[in-house]
């Protein structure tokens, strides 16, 4: 499994006239297990800790390195390793139909036309999308909308998935359908989720509140020291 | 017009693709310049053909001209009331054509095609430091862009009738704006994301 390493990895963001906060603190953590959820209320600072993972973020202090590669200076190669998903795939369909959109992502890697229209059509069908080929990304449901834009990240065989609450905007068979997808990769999985039965699918459960990584362990431990805060926020 | 991709392998598929986009402009130039409804006439039964040619689906053509149909409708009112009946049936027809001819080039070629061609086209660029990919990718992004800002737009102003605020723009405008610039930031992450410009 791929290695991803935080070491006093801080992120902070200026306020106007205030100083700055801190919406990660510094965090130390190494990951290497094939599942890892990171669960946690909202604004707690769980995405921001996986949008490090491939630089969306950048660390104040500290470093995040992926198999050794530093996320800030070397960020062209790590980007190459870790896949991103977003909560809302409209943001990440950026082309007119499907086909086209997988082909943008092997914009990078392959040249010659054809072959980029054959392995996109290869993509999808490996996705069970490929019915979908020609359809405009905007006539999707959401849940093949997010299994496209996951298609479109599998595309460039990254060796990391990360997902920022896939499932979020999901009915209940597509959370199901996306979730077995992401649960079935072969590639190393960081998956931010609200759904605690997904985290609990997991090899490993981080907890993040208040801006810091508040409990790592088991899924049966994390959830349960997960639903104590939650309980201690909202008694009954 | 931004008309989606329909695969095929008709005369108009195999044109490359600057032959397209050279035809393209030759016959909305044509459009443009010629003055008369007897033309204007030829023209639409032209783009016709075209779209038959290109085997574009009916219900692509429909949509197209729907698109179109609103605001040739409101060009060929003002037409009417400034030019009289002759000049607004031309308006009309002639932006009716222009639509179904670009309708004809995008259903007939790949976005990535274009951003290919694009490329090629804006390497002489490169010597005044512009990246031609950043270019294409600039330009096909700003088409693909065009349904979800139209998406955005019906949902905003959906919400403002919700909140009985459709007759104020601020409450539409305000938050149309907000979402669309909220938007662009999240498409840039993801492409970032993606490594597409690294």
């Amino acid at each position: 499994m791929t290695s991803i390493q935080f070491e006093d990895t801080a992120v902070r963001v200026p306020l106007p006239g205030r100083g700055r906060r801190e919406i990660l603190a510094p965090t130390t953590l190494h990951l290497t297990e094939h599942r890892v959820a990171v669960i946690g209320a909202n604004g707690s600072g769980k995405s921001t800790l996986a949008r490090t993972v491939n630089g969306l973020v950048r660390p104040s202090s500290g470093r995040v390195t992926v198999d050794g590669k530093d996320v800030v200076r070397d960020g062209a190669a790590v980007r190459r390793m870790v896949g991103f998903c977003f909560t809302d795939p409209a943001a990440q369909l950026v082309m007119p139909t499907c086909v086209e959109d997988i082909e943008l992502s092997l914009r990078r890697t392959m040249k010659d036309s054809s072959a980029r229209r054959e392995r996109a059509l290869a993509v999808l069908a490996a996705n069970g999308l490929e019915q979908h080929a020609h359809d405009s990304v905007h006539s999707l449901s959401g849940g093949q909308r997010q299994l496209l834009a996951l298609a479109g990240v599998l595309a460039l065989e990254p060796r990391v998935v990360v997902a920022d609450e896939p499932t979020t905007l999901l009915d209940r068979a597509n959370t199901r359908r996306v979730a077995d997808a992401l649960l079935g990769l072969e590639q190393q999985l960081v998956l931010v989720t609200h759904d605690l039965d997904l985290a609990a699918r997991c090899d490993r459960v981080l907890v993040v509140d208040s801006a810091r990584v508040v409990h790592d362990g088991t899924p049966e431990e994390s959830i349960a020291h997960y639903v104590r805060l939650a309980d201690a926020v909202t008694p009954g | 017009m931004a008309g989606l991709h329909q695969p095929g392998d008709t005369v108009l598929h195999r044109l490359s693709v600057g032959a397209k986009v050279l035809g393209l402009a030759a016959l909305s130039l044509s459009i443009v310049v010629a003055r008369d409804v007897r033309a204007a006439v030829v023209f639409l039964l032209l783009t016709l053909l075209l779209a038959a040619l290109a085997r574009v689906p009916l219900r692509s053509v429909w949509r197209a001209a729907r698109g179109v149909l609103l605001i040739a409708v409101v060009a060929s009112a003002f037409q009417w009331w400034w030019y009289g009946a002759e000049k607004a049936v031309e308006t009309f027809l002639d932006l009716l054509s222009l639509g179904l001819a670009a309708l004809s080039l995008t259903a007939t070629t790949a976005v990535n095609d274009m951003v290919d061609a694009l490329s090629r086209w804006a390497r002489p660029l490169r010597f005044v430091g512009v990246d031609p990919d950043r270019v294409a990718l600039t330009v096909a992004l700003t088409v693909g862009a065009l349904p979800g800002t139209i998406a955005i737009a019906r949902e905003t102003r959906d919400a403002a009738r919700a909140r009985g605020l459709d007759r104020n723009p601020r409450a539409y405008l305000s938050p149309f704006v907000i979402r669309i610039v909220a938007r662009a930031h999240e498409s840039g992450d993801a492409l970032h994301a993606r490594g597409i410009g690294d």
